[in-house]
């Protein structure tokens, strides 16, 4: 069988090359949150270990690895062990229908023009949610099965926070799919090249600023994070669904949580930022394109974090169903009817 | 086709393994879990029929909405083991022989449909497209069974407002008291 073509061989190595970059994207992101958060406060951040304090989120890594694995004795072993390896597998398996740049044949080494992603599938909008959606045991389980008040509590948080949240998460991609025409992500970012009046680019953010604003803004409480981490409120529930958990296992809800943050910048910039499309660069550079959004976006979420307060609970749910759902209907409808009647 | 082969029998595999020990094992919370799985090897069926789309919703709607549900309710009766049959009721004979040839009337018909079924899947009686685009389903969905959608959409609302009145009968007769 004729399995190994060097197209093959490409491909695997992209999956190598998503899977590791993932993992350093995480621990860039633990180093970055530290070193803004030190900044907007008006302190240093890290600066011991290595240049600039670079290496600190190694150091992070070998003490958590040092640690010892507890586990409650009334947890339930099985789901215990299992609930952080959902989060993080659910995790990864979202970003792999994330395009990161346009069609290449790495400089003639290949015979035929391969795309710069794990796997472009055609329904690729609702892969995404349908591993989000998987995402949810892990939290849900974690909390059950340590057995512990804080873990249920923040669980159950969790999970009615996401639940609610992705109804104008969906509503707000459905907008974009109307105006691109397709599911793949890939066709949605190319339907952004160009500008118009050689002057603005062609981005969807422009045609759907309400819809970014959806977007981000659910994407944000899907991903726990402040002002919408109500799951961890250390007030209140100490750390939320992984009170109980420590190693290991740990970092891995928190390794989850850094790609989750990732994948959403990533697909907010591919849908409403132009992906790899910009000015100046020439296409085969164009992931340069979609790092500075994707950085761009990280930042945002850290500088959100440490700028808002949390809200109350009530306030979040309030919020999500009293004023995002509605709005995002609106934005679907007007959307619609732009597409219909001036073929937008 | 070997590798498809292959894959068939791994998903197939998993999703009859999984919803047997659904069935056998007794902890509640792992039947829902398993059943998940069961659900998602199902969906990877639908991957190798060419309908990535049914396969998706299908993790969507049941591994991922309705299953959600599934665990809320198991979670929070909190029910460690599922209680066994009174004990009367399994040990006696007559129960045991009705089993018996409940099991075997529903194993031959297994083996019929299974052995007929053979013929009905390799005719190509039916002129569909190989696999389905979303649009095409929007437009069979929205024109074709128009109908029936709405009156699926006016059930599923008839049922949200009697489970609303259901939960909230309290709180309406406390307003209505005071």
């Amino acid at each position: 069988m004729d399995a190994f073509t060097p197209v093959v061989i490409a491909q695997l190595a992209i999956l190598g090359f998503v899977f590791v970059m993932l993992l350093s994207a995480a621990a860039g992101m633990v180093y970055a949150e530290r070193k803004v958060a030190a900044r907007i406060q008006q302190r240093m951040g890290p600066t011991l270990v290595g240049p600039y304090g670079l290496l600190q989120p190694l150091a992070d890594i070998i003490k958590l690895a040092m640690k010892e694995d507890l586990r409650p004795k009334a947890a339930d072993p099985i789901l215990f062990a299992l609930a952080p390896i959902i989060s993080a597998a659910a995790a990864f398996t979202a970003f792999a229908v994330v395009p990161f740049g346009a069609e290449t044949d790495f400089f003639g080494l290949l015979d035929q023009r391969i795309p710069l992603q794990v796997a472009d599938v055609n329904v690729a909008i609702l892969w995404v949610f349908a591993v989000t959606s998987m995402g949810v045991y892990g939290i849900v389980l974690a909390g059950w099965s340590s057995n512990s008040k804080y873990s249920l509590l923040g669980a159950l948080r969790s999970s009615a926070q996401m639940i609610s949240y992705e109804l104008s998460y969906g509503m707000a991609l459905a907008a974009v799919l109307l105006l691109a025409g397709s599911m793949s992500i890939r066709e949605i970012v190319d339907s952004q090249a160009g500008s118009w009046f050689s002057v603005i680019p062609r981005w969807f953010i422009f045609l759907q600023p309400i819809g970014f604003f959806i977007f981000m803004t659910a994407g944000v409480a899907e991903t726990n994070r402040a002002p919408f981490d109500f799951p961890e409120a250390e007030q209140e529930l100490v750390a939320g669904y992984h009170t109980e958990y420590s190693s290991m296992s740990f970092a891995m809800f928190f390794l989850a949580e850094y790609i989750n943050m990732v994948t959403v910048s990533a697909i907010a910039t591919n849908l409403y930022l132009g992906g790899w499309h910009g000015p100046l660069l020439p296409v085969w550079l164009g992931w340069l394109w979609f790092l500075a959004k994707v950085g761009f976006l990280l930042f945002f979420y850290i500088w959100m974090r440490w700028t808002l307060p949390r809200y109350r609970y009530d306030q979040l749910m309030a919020f999500g169903w009293k004023f995002l759902l509605p709005l995002s209907v609106i934005n679907l409808l007007v959307t619609a009817a732009g597409v219909l009647y001036f073929g937008l | 086709m070997g590798f498809d082969l292959i894959l068939f029998y791994v998903f197939a595999a998993i999703a009859a393994v999984m919803a047997l020990l659904v069935v056998v094992q007794s902890n509640p919370v792992y039947s829902v879990l398993l059943l998940i799985g069961s659900f998602i090897g199902l969906a990877g069926l639908y991957v190798l029929l060419d309908a990535p789309f049914v396969a998706v919703i299908q993790i969507i709607v049941y591994a991922g909405a309705i299953m959600v549900l599934f665990l809320f309710v198991v979670m929070l009766l909190n029910a460690p083991r599922e209680e066994p049959a009174p004990s009367g009721l399994l040990e006696s004979g007559a129960t045991r022989a009705i089993g018996a040839v409940l099991a075997v009337v529903f194993a031959l018909e297994l083996a019929w449909a299974l052995s007929r079924s053979r013929t009905l899947a390799t005719t190509d009686a039916y002129d569909m497209p190989r696999s389905f685009s979303v649009p095409d389903i929007g437009q069979r969905l929205f024109q074709d069974y128009a109908f029936a959608f709405e009156a699926t959409s006016i059930l599923i609302l008839v049922a949200m407002i009697g489970a609303l009145s259901l939960a909230a009968r309290h709180v309406l007769e406390g307003r209505r008291r005071g």
